[in-house]
């Protein structure tokens, strides 16, 4: 069946009709239409999924939505168009550009913690891309995926974009066929098979994986401050969420305040008892339950703790003194417990992350911009946010991704275009000027090897028309301050040959 | 016995103080892992970082260019019989170009990038950060061993990473020469050579790289892209396949031979630019066979066996592969061989069709066989039936034509009317798509392909009323502010221009009021 549907993909791209910049238009249209419509839907099937509060629903997935959308739809006809690039002596009368041009169907394999956001942004790439796509909701998030299944085909291509539905082994089936981009989010082991699969193809691939995402908290900050955002980030979504700030690092002498300060602020977001709270959400399932549950073992929860396997629920919670080698510190949380590991200073913390796996995101809290930069200067990361947790993934222009275990590639806006794209290098020449290309011919002479050597190292030329306008602004104004400077030292120099002609202006 | 420190970076589990290694446990390490190890090593110590550095490094393999010319040509001809001015025409130009461009560049490369920021970011520090991977693995290929080894290493050094160097064996003297001669100007810890055959690249692609650059064939690329997939290694893979070269019947015929004779037989066709069969119709079929051999005649005076310029074949494997690609198609002439000396005349090949076997694998020598079609569109088909090529050519006069291909076709480039000069233009990215490869290379693409683009955005901590909006209990006001806020696209540059004019236009109109009272 999944064969059956990338084949039909694949010949609705050969066809040729999702390349017309109108058609992709309308379909991204169609995609907003079928978010703002299906609102309602939508935040019902995800309270079914994981008891995600109506607003949360729109917050976390549909308003980034309507973004990307909105943004790619006001931009397609710029990404879309042939962008040139510099030049050089060899190529100064040629036409030189790089051709953004679709690849070909590629594979969006969506994950279950945001079924929305993580299998639509890369989808609206795709479409704006000129792509076919064959979309692979998770199956753990059962109700959005259906509700995906269902409407999808109401608002877009049926032909185009076909919603595969299944477990691993329909995922498996799917990576058997030969697409031309695979776009995978989830875990860094089935993110390896999937680049394996990938690679007997010869797929590139998109990997947005996790890992666990340190955050550190250097003491002389606003604690409360730090504390307040880094508790949204680390339980919305219940923590299942790939760049939640998955522990703390900070020094013994504020681990007590941050304790306090994160209970506090967990008593003004969920009340006393974040059961009752419309806010809060669930564990995905029974498995992922026990999972965290058991990473919690043997350890004594300084607040929350409480759970209700009934309802996959588990309180928010906070663990102080964890061991760095703990089993809690060996993999990704993705629940709502927060260990904090505590280090003697700002080295410790930097060699502490450093010893680990590169992380998806790293998040710092300080208010001394030495020291930022120097963390950021000693670390690596997909990507960092200082004195906040999260928000680098709200800004479209940043690209969102990870690296070494945490990923490849990126998106998010334009970087999702330039992804789902191939950079097609364009060189239009003439039949003309063959005399230049003489130097280039056997039978090979000194002179000649010259003439090749001079065009060879010439420099990088930037002949855009916005640089040529510049070039000539600057060259206006440098030669009208150099006529001023002129009649000023002329002036100054006492020299009678000026002062008729302003005798001249004030009669 | 020897202990040496050394952080497992594989093993998270295992991170303790730094377990001491005794000598024996030494002995049991692989010389490729060995290798990897010390240049990690190197690379953490964070020496890769600064600017100085690097640029020093990359003058240091200038220096080594420049003065071991003699030491490449030799090796060159020894491997390719590659003639003194071929060997600095396509090889050693092309590193010196990128070298320059590296080191005049690498300030603005490595600079933080800022990006367009939006309104809840306006008093944000926002931009992307370059950073150096690690420790990048570059498989060089035996066609140019020099330019395709080196050029990935200028990005790698550049980039800030550590590398390690695997020539192709293949071309045996010049991977002596590299292996003897760089560890004498590059660092010898971060940039390491490690020379042999598959046994040796199985071994090293077994290890944790944080990059792998590979240049060589399809078929090995699948296998290296999979070593790379079991340590989740991002790759470049620079492959080939067969580059077909249309021939418009309206264009200067003649020109178009010369340019397409002259790319086939650099390097005596072993190059993955190369054109590789021509498209042309019947009617300008013999003019075309006529212009090429004129072209050779005039390349290599009367006989390319003894012509200083023209190249040999790398090995006897690879000619008697090119020798069996002849089955089945008429010689349109040339097809004269010297198996002692590797030597392949030029040889134009008519009379073939798509099922030929000339036309089953990329040819990688001096053949060139011409197959007719009627008209553009016919071509494009033949050319969309097949793998997308590494590069297309197109020969016309007719801009809408070559539109018209650019348009129904896809490959990793398109050059009209000329062929193999886009690698020339370092501002072009070059690479494959689909079974020609993945990802790209030359001048600053190197740079970027080879570092980590990372986001930073630097908020205070302060302003908090505005993240209210975010945070529980939800109110259906909340959400209505924060639509109001995400959803409001605010072109912040236009606006931020809109803001400069109207105040250079107030200060005009200020002086213009001020000198006309």
């Amino acid at each position: 069946m999944e064969r059956q549907l990338f084949q039909r993909a694949k010949e609705a791209f050969l066809s040729g009709r999702a390349r017309p910049l109108e058609f992709r238009l309308q379909q991204l249209h169609a995609l907003q239409r079928m978010i703002t419509e299906k609102e309602t839907e939508i935040s019902t099937a995800l309270k079914q999924d994981f008891n995600r509060s109506q607003y949360d629903t729109p917050l976390l997935e549909l308003i980034g939505i309507e973004n990307e959308i909105k943004l790619a739809i006001e931009k397609l006809a710029q990404w879309a168009a042939p962008r040139p690039v510099e030049k050089n002596l060899l190529t100064i009368s040629d036409e030189v550009y790089i051709q953004p041009e679709p690849l070909g169907v590629v594979l969006i394999i969506g994950a279950w913690n945001y079924p929305w956001a993580l299998t639509l942004l890369p989808l609206v790439g795709a479409i704006a891309a000129g792509n076919a796509a064959v979309v692979k909701p998770s199956e753990l998030s059962e109700c959005s995926s259906l509700l995906l299944r269902a409407l999808l085909p109401c608002y877009l291509d049926k032909d185009l974009y076909p919603v595969v539905m299944g477990g691993v082994s329909e995922t498996q089936q799917l990576l058997r066929l030969r697409f031309d981009h695979i776009f995978y989010t989830g875990g860094s082991t089935a993110g390896k098979q999937v680049m394996e699969a990938a690679a007997r193809h010869l797929t590139p691939v998109t990997l947005e994986l996790g890992g666990k995402s340190p955050c550190y908290i250097d003491k002389n900050c606003d604690v409360r401050m730090a504390c307040r955002r880094i508790t949204w980030g680390k339980f919305v979504n219940c923590g299942q969420t790939c760049i939640a700030p998955d522990y703390i690092l900070c020094e013994p002498c504020i681990q007590g305040r941050v304790v306090e300060c994160i209970r506090q602020t967990l008593l003004e977001f969920y009340g006393a008892d974040p059961k009752c709270s419309p806010d809060y959400g669930r564990i995905i399932n029974q498995r992922h339950f026990n999972r965290i549950m058991s990473l919690m073992d043997g350890y004594t929860p300084v607040v929350g703790g409480q759970s209700d396997s009934s309802q996959c629920y588990i309180a928010p919670t906070v663990l102080k003194d964890v061991p760095p080698y703990s089993r809690l510190m060996q993999e990704e949380i993705f629940g709502p417990v927060l260990p904090i590991v505590t280090v003697s200073d700002m080295d410790d913390a930097i060699n502490f992350i450093n010893e680990r796996e590169k992380p998806l995101a790293l998040y710092i809290f300080c208010s001394d911009k030495k020291a930022i930069k120097r963390m950021i200067e000693e670390t690596t990361s997909g990507g960092v946010t200082v004195n906040d947790v999260m928000m680098h993934y709200t800004l479209s222009s940043l690209p969102f991704g990870g690296v070494g275990q945490s990923g490849m590639g990126c998106y998010h806006g334009k970087h999702t275009f330039d992804q789902l794209s191939h950079h097609r290098a364009c060189l239009i020449r003439s039949l003309n000027m063959e005399s230049v290309n003489r130097a280039r011919y056997p039978p090979q002479d000194r002179r000649r090897a010259r003439r090749a050597r001079m065009a060879l190292k010439s420099p990088l030329i930037d002949t855009s028309k916005r640089t040529l306008v510049w070039a000539v602004i600057a060259t206006i104004l440098g030669i009208g301050l150099f006529i001023t400077l002129m009649v000023i030292l002329l002036i100054a120099a006492g020299l009678n040959c000026t002062c008729w002609y302003w005798r001249g202006f004030y009669n | 016995m020897v202990g040496i420190r050394v952080l497992m970076l594989n093993k998270p589990s295992l991170v303790g103080e730094g377990e001491e290694l005794r000598g024996a446990e030494l002995m049991t390490m692989s010389r490729e892992q060995l290798a990897v190890q010390r240049a990690r090593r190197s690379f953490q110590t964070g020496r890769t970082r600064p600017l100085h550095f690097r640029i020093q490094q990359l003058r240091r393999l200038q220096n080594f260019i420049k003065e071991r010319q003699k030491d490449i040509k030799d090796a060159l001809q020894r491997d390719l019989g590659k003639s003194e001015r071929a060997s600095e025409l396509y090889e050693i130009l092309v590193v010196e170009a990128e070298l320059h461009l590296s080191i005049t560049r690498l300030a603005e490369w490595a600079a933080p990038r800022p990006v367009e920021k939006n309104l809840f970011t306006l008093s944000d520090e926002v931009y992307v950060k370059p950073e150096p991977l690690g420790v990048v693995l570059i498989i060089g290929p035996w066609n140019y061993p020099w330019s395709l080894t080196l050029l990935p290493l200028v990005g790698a050094i550049a980039a800030g990473n550590a590398a390690i160097l695997k020539p192709s064996e293949i071309s045996s003297n010049s991977s002596k020469v590299i292996e003897e001669l760089l560890p004498l100007y590059l660092d010898k810890d971060l940039y390491q050579v490690v020379e042999g055959g598959v046994p040796e690249a199985q071994e090293l692609l077994k290890q944790r790289f944080d990059h792998i650059f590979y240049t060589g064939s399809t078929a090995v690329g699948k296998l290296v892209m999979e070593a790379a997939a079991r340590h989740l290694t991002p790759v470049t893979l620079e492959l080939g396949g067969k580059s077909p070269c249309f021939i418009d019947k309206n264009c200067d015929v003649g020109i178009a031979c010369r340019r397409i004779t002259w790319a086939k037989l650099i390097n005596c066709g072993q190059t993955c630019i190369a054109p590789d069969f021509i498209l042309c119709e019947p009617s300008v079929l013999n003019r075309v066979v006529e212009e090429i051999k004129k072209c050779i005649k005039e390349f290599y005076a009367d006989s390319t066996k003894t012509s200083d310029d023209y190249g040999r074949i790398i090995n006897q494997r690879q000619f008697k592969r090119i020798m069996g690609l002849m089955e089945g198609c008429t010689i349109a002439f040339g097809g004269d061989a010297d198996e002692a000396r590797g030597y392949i005349g030029p040889t134009v090949l008519k009379n073939v069709t798509g099922e030929s076997k000339v036309m089953q694998e990329e040819i990688f020598g001096p053949l060139l066989p011409i197959i007719t079609v009627n008209g553009v569109d016919e071509a494009i088909q033949f050319i969309n039936e097949r793998e997308k090529p590494l590069v297309l050519y197109v020969f016309s006069h007719d801009n809408k034509l070559i539109k018209k291909v650019i348009a129904e076709t896809s490959s990793g480039a398109l050059v009209a009317n000329d062929c193999v000069v886009h690698f020339l233009d370092s501002a072009l990215p070059f690479g494959g798509v689909g079974h020609s490869g993945m990802g790209r290379y030359r001048g600053r693409h190197t740079f970027d392909q080879l570092s980590n683009l990372r986001s930073c955005m630097i908020k205070q901590l302060r302003m908090e009323g505005l993240n209210s909006m975010r945070y529980p209990p939800h109110t259906a006001k909340k959400l209505s502010w924060a639509r109001c806020f995400l959803l409001s696209h605010l072109n912040v540059q236009r606006l931020r221009n809109m803001v400069m004019l109207a105040m250079l236009a107030s200060l005009a109109a200020f002086v213009v009021q001020r000198f006309l009272r």
